[in-house]
């Protein structure tokens, strides 16, 4: 059993995945963010790889990539601030980034490195099913990470199957069919999550997109295994003048 | 390769050779398949093709004409025809395919219409069939192209288009048309994106050369009646996206004989860190739904380019293009800024007709083609220079 497959066989419920960006705030915070999160009650860490083009993502995160690209982020930069990161921190990781730095990188390499230095799965938005049953599927499994694939609303019953036969660890459901960040009436989310959940799919559902604070966590964990907050945490983070206290009751407002 | 491959088609998911593909977000899926599976059915139904004709014919001013250009061709001692795609309704080839995305748009029951722009060329062009088809436009454009093509933004809002700044990244094309995706993600159920170019995820490449392929059909008919041959020797179009080179060549793609030239522009010199010549300077890679040619860093992050014209302002190329240059099936060449200012105060003079920067380029080239007397040269005048007065009158005062 990985890491993600322990967890979600210790807890079904309320399974809170926070999304940080690596090198955000500061170039080597990435490790220090991660770790805050760990001790204040994050079950999953969702570390975003900066890109430029970040199609799937809203305007805040996308300012924080940048920012992180200005830092001088890269994946190789990365990398070396994870060597030992598996010494402090025990949750479960997972990469979330696009696919042409990874191309560049080398998906090969990109993923032995990866799960050498201890992380559990990925999420690449623009890695299409084709592409990932023809050419690089194989490549994640060989090197043991699980992937996610996302679904939406507008995703066919048939579709949300397939994807779930395809994915491992879980399940990522849009909340909204919308780029992170935007406000949208929870109560539209809440019938399509109770769609997914009468589905009984294999794998265990984190809602994204949307999730901001206790009420909206509750609300998406009413029908899913969990959730994943994404943009009101780095809008925290681009606020706070201290990330431990800052994250602390961030936290402690989301999980109270 | 076989010799049954055609260049013109991609294959079932949308790749030439290695290039192309469908790299979306699962929240694209839906209106992205429904495209791939419908486009090709929708195109060639009977009712469809009689009003694109009808359109391409009495509203955007079909077929342009192909003039053989008198004193350029005895400048280079051959025969040399101009594809009047400047006289299109608009200014420019963009219409075609505005006409063509907004007819399907309507038959896939949409009701929304967005559209990405970097001069303004097709934000004005998709605005202009909104207008005709009384549909909702919205238009992105960087920041900084609002702030420098301000001609075509006011031409945008007084055809009734909402012109909306992208305001993420670079502030230019490669960002408006990050949102215009954002967009599409946002009003997944009634928006339809009308892409400008050869570019984006499969079907759009194809379904865009396709509503381009007007140029190089009706050039073939028309060069039969003036030389008794329907196939040039060579065909040149300028190429940021793709979509003129796409036009101009898809017809001459699988005539082995016709050599294709794409020029690309390479602003202050390809090798200047300032430049927009993809093929010279990119790597396999992927942007903004397939996988092409990009420019990128070491890190696989995209680079921002530079030409003085904005319609080839581009980090990529259309994966049909980035094909074309792998296979050796196209010459890709290079314009700098200086040399297409240069080719376009020259046909100026020399034909009567002051061409698109970005079309200027394509004429920049023809002193290295080695010419014969017995060839015969097809140049795609994609557009017309009046959007760039501005810049043509600073260079006159130098």
């Amino acid at each position: 059993m990985n890491r993600i497959q322990e967890l979600f066989a210790k807890k079904q419920n309320k399974v809170l995945n926070v999304y940080c960006t690596a090198g955000y705030p500061q170039l080597n915070s990435t490790v220090r963010v991660m770790k805050t999160l760990q001790e204040n009650g994050a079950d999953l860490i969702e570390l975003g790889m900066p890109y430029s083009d970040p199609l799937a993502d809203g305007p805040v995160i996308q300012a924080s990539g940048s920012k992180a690209l200005e830092n001088g982020m890269t994946i190789a930069v990365l990398f070396e601030q994870l060597v030992d990161f598996r010494k402090e921190i025990n949750i479960p990781v997972i990469l979330m980034g696009y696919m042409n730095p990874v191309l560049q990188y080398g998906f090969d390499k990109f993923c032995s490195e990866a799960a050498v230095l201890g992380v559990d799965g990925l999420i690449l938005p623009d890695l299409p099913e084709f592409e990932f049953e023809t050419e690089y599927g194989a490549i994640i499994k060989k090197h043991g990470l699980d992937f996610i694939f996302l679904v939406t609303p507008e995703t066919s019953e048939e579709r949300v199957r397939k994807l779930d036969s395809l994915s491992s660890g879980f399940l990522y459901a849009v909340s909204s069919s919308a780029t992170t960040g935007k406000d949208k009436d929870f109560s539209a989310v809440e019938k399509y999550l109770q769609r997914l959940q009468s589905l009984q799919l294999k794998n265990p559902v984190l809602v994204g997109f949307g999730i901001k604070d206790r009420e909206t966590f509750q609300s998406a964990c009413k029908y899913a295994n969990g959730a994943i907050i994404g943009t009101a945490y780095i809008k925290m983070l681009e606020e706070t003048s201290n990330i431990e206290e800052g994250t602390q009751t961030f936290l402690n407002n989301v999980l109270s | 390769m076989t010799t049954t491959q055609t260049y013109q088609q991609p294959n079932a998911q949308g790749y030439y050779g290695q290039f192309g593909g469908a790299y979306i977000p699962e929240m694209l899926h839906k209106n992205v398949a429904e495209l791939q599976e419908k486009y090709l059915e929708i195109m060639y139904e009977t009712s469809f093709q009689k009003e694109f004709q009808l359109l391409l014919k009495d509203y955007v001013g079909r077929p342009t004409p192909l003039f053989l250009a008198e004193r350029l061709s005895k400048e280079f001692n051959t025969s040399i025809y101009l594809k009047r795609e400047d006289l299109c309704h608009t200014g420019a080839h963009k219409i075609n395919n505005t006409i063509g995305q907004i007819l399907l748009a309507r038959k896939l029951g949409k009701t929304r219409i967005i559209a990405e722009t970097g001069a303004g060329q097709h934000g004005v062009a998709t605005a202009t069939v909104c207008a005709l088809k009384g549909m909702e436009c919205i238009v992105y454009m960087g920041e900084k192209d609002i702030e420098r093509q301000a001609p075509n933004v006011a031409r945008m809002k007084m055809l009734g288009a909402k012109v909306v700044p992208a305001l993420s990244g670079s502030k230019t094309l490669k960002d408006a048309t990050n949102e215009a995706i954002r967009d599409w993600i946002n009003n997944p159920v009634d928006t339809h994106y009308i892409i400008g170019s050869v570019v984006g995820p499969h079907p759009y490449p194809d379904m865009v050369a396709r509503f381009q392929s007007v140029i190089s059909e009706e050039t073939r008919v028309q060069l039969k009646e003036k030389t008794g041959n329907e196939l040039p020797t060579h065909v040149v179009a300028c190429v940021g996206g793709g979509s003129n080179a796409a036009g101009m060549f898809y017809h001459f793609l699988d005539e082995l004989d016709v050599q294709l030239v794409a020029v690309e522009a390479a602003g202050h010199g390809v090798h200047s860190g300032m430049s927009a010549a993809t093929t010279q300077l990119g790597k396999p890679g992927i942007l903004h739904g397939s996988k092409s040619l990009v420019m990128q860093t070491a890190d696989g992050q995209v680079i921002e380019p530079h030409s003085i014209s904005a319609g080839l302002d581009y980090p990529g190329v259309g994966p049909l293009h980035a094909h074309l240059f792998e296979s050796g099936r196209g010459v890709f060449l290079s314009a700098t800024d200086d040399e297409a200012l240069k080719a376009a105060f020259h046909l100026s003079k020399t034909e009567g007709i002051i061409p698109a920067l970005e079309s200027a380029h394509a004429f920049s080239v023809l002193g290295k083609l080695n010419l014969k007397t017995t060839d015969r040269v097809v140049v795609c005048l994609s557009g017309r220079g009046d959007k760039d007065l501005a810049t043509y009158m600073k260079a006159m005062e130098k």
